[in-house]
């Protein structure tokens, strides 16, 4: 197997990162249980740096987005140590500090409808630097910025439920933009979408990361991985992490890929993922 | 097919179309806020100024006894609905189709039990159908009044986007926590109806042979229970998605109004109307 597992690092080394960047996240030993007994994360150790661009893969049900809720802080870990932005994440999901904590750290779900409860679209983009306490022109100026951003200008005044999936996609993810988080979680942010929105969000997950923010990405799309990561977590059917590596050491695993359920040999063969990875690539680098 | 069966599958059907009904209700609320998009009259008015227009008018026709005042107001909202782009007949039957009717029944019975003059008088043995003109003349009143009321409502609705209303009561003092929870009550409803028209449309896609009433009831319990506990997962992921943008507990709002003179003078155009209407109620007519 090419890609590293990087699970035996310990506690204290953990702080330090592999190119001495800040550690922003740091989890070891990390377990999860729903209603107490069902696991959704057994044992996770990982590290993530500042200014990185992660893509956490990971087949249905293996725990994704359970590991972006407690990254979030919204969730405490049930078992193990985690720190995000070296507070405790158990302290931050019990409230404490945690207004601070979510100015600098974003969530986009993976449902849209959950993340936009307000009349408009708008009233979505501004609840988030509403509750900073900033001024109105200020909450206007980030608004304009966020929906512009994501090409949503037209749709400010609609309500939520008026729009198409791609549009309430671009909408909830302006509601994060809007907060300028220096950490930004997407949970599945292509899933179901048409090619041109999924284009417009690859690209913009792309140049965020270009802009210096630390990305972390839920998927199992492997075609998008190589344009919007520079680091790939492998979260095995196990729910624990499978591999750690860059996009080529992990696209290239086949074995892995297979283990993790993120291909099957008979539509691998077929070449399914593999060349829709090529086109997109090869039209990000002939742009 | 039995009869019980068939009775059944009837209940089970109305269940099914009162859900599609209410969903496609909701759906044509949303459909009708194309009309507050327009560039009319009362569209570019502050919806404070407009939700304070609209409470003096509705109360002038409430306290109103005149025919001839009720009339005059609602000539006044005819003259804005055209002036508002709002459609003439659409505006009109949104109202009138249903008010006589409901009205009617409420207000039915008072017409014979009212003193003379009569319309006319019919014997039948021992009872006199016999309707008091005062009765009629009170009734034609009432659901005037009714009417009118209704007509403010729905053009208020017709002419400002439901936001804008849901802002405008915070002007009134209205708490945030209310007003947060109507907005969010009316955003999920129509995901919720959404959801439950798309079980049943799923349900009858399956549905290839017959089945009894226990497995009919036992369905629709079982669906009740999924709808329950959907509706409190995605409660407690939309509690969740609120803390994430560092929600804290207090409610703050957005709002970019100002109110210009413009606003100011139709808000005093109304007050004026209102206090005309109430005068030519108690004095003249």
């Amino acid at each position: 197997m090419i890609a590293q597992i990087e699970n035996e690092k310990g506690t204290e080394q953990a702080a330090e990162s592999r190119n001495g960047q800040e550690t922003v996240f740091h989890l070891r030993g990390v377990r999860y249980l729903y209603a107490g007994r069902h696991v959704a994360l057994d044992g996770i150790d990982l590290d993530i740096n500042r200014g990185e661009q992660v893509v956490l893969l990971g087949a249905n049900g293996s725990g994704k987005s359970t590991l972006l809720k407690l990254l979030d802080g919204i969730i405490g870990p049930s078992e193990g140590t985690m720190k995000a932005l070296g507070r405790e994440v158990a302290a931050v999901a019990a409230g404490q500090d945690a207004f601070r904590f979510h100015r600098e750290v974003g969530l986009v779900f993976q449902d849209p409808d959950i993340q936009l409860f307000s009349a408009t679209v708008f009233d979505d983009v501004a609840f988030g630097p509403l509750q900073l306490g900033l001024s109105a022109a200020e909450v206007k100026e980030r608004c304009d910025e966020a929906l512009e951003q994501m090409e949503i200008t037209h749709l400010a005044q609609r309500a939520p439920f008026e729009l198409s999936g791609g549009e309430k996609k671009r909408a909830a993810i302006a509601s994060v933009l809007s907060l300028r988080p220096d950490v930004i979680l997407l949970d599945e942010p292509t899933a179901s979408l048409d090619p041109r929105t999924k284009w417009v969000l690859v690209n913009l997950i792309r140049k965020l990361g270009e802009a210096g923010k630390t990305i972390i990405t839920t998927t199992h799309e492997l075609e998008i991985v190589p344009i919007i990561a520079n680091r790939v977590v492998v979260i095995g059917e196990e729910r624990k992490v499978l591999a750690d590596g860059t996009p080529a050491q992990i696209l290239n695993d086949h074995a892995l890929l297979i283990k993790a359920n993120l291909i099957h040999e008979h539509l691998h063969e077929v070449g399914v993922h593999h060349d829709h990875g090529h086109l997109i690539h090869d039209h990000v680098h002939g742009a | 097919m039995s009869a019980v069966s068939q009775n059944v599958e009837g209940r089970i059907g109305w269940l099914e179309k009162t859900v599609a009904d209410i969903a496609g209700s909701i759906e044509r609320a949303v459909f009708t806020e194309e009309h507050a998009r327009k560039p009319g009259w009362l569209q570019r008015v502050d919806p404070r100024a407009k939700l304070g227009m609209f409470l003096v008018m509705v109360l002038a026709a409430s306290l109103s006894n005149s025919f001839l005042a009720l009339a005059g107001l609602y000539a006044v909202l005819l003259v804005a609905s055209r002036a508002s782009q709002v459609p003439f007949d659409f505006f009109v039957k949104r109202v009138w189709v249903g008010i006589p009717f409901f009205a009617g029944i409420v207000i039915v019975p008072s017409i014979f039990f009212g003193h003379a003059p009569y319309l006319f008088d019919v014997a039948l043995g021992p009872l006199h159908i016999a309707p008091s003109i005062p009765a009629l003349m009170s009734a034609a009143v009432f659901i005037a009044r009714v009417g009118v009321s209704v007509s403010l409502a729905v053009l208020l609705v017709l002419t400002t986007p439901w936001a804008d209303v849901l802002k405008g009561l915070q002007a009134f003092h209205v708490p945030q926590v209310f007003i947060l929870l109507l907005s969010m009550t009316y955003r999920y409803i129509f995901l919720f109806f959404r959801t439950a028209n798309g079980m049943f449309e799923a349900r009858k896609s399956r549905m290839v042979g017959k089945t009894s009433g226990n497995e009919h009831r036992s369905w629709i319990s079982a669906s009740l229970t999924s709808l329950m506990s959907r509706s409190f997962k995605m409660s407690n992921d939309v509690y969740a998605a609120m803390l994430a943008r560092g929600f804290g507990g207090q409610i703050r709002s957005y709002s970019a109004y100002r109110m210009k003179a413009s606003d100011w003078a139709a808000l005093a155009g109304a007050l004026a109307l209102s206090v005309a209407a109430w005068l030519v109620g108690r004095y003249i007519a």
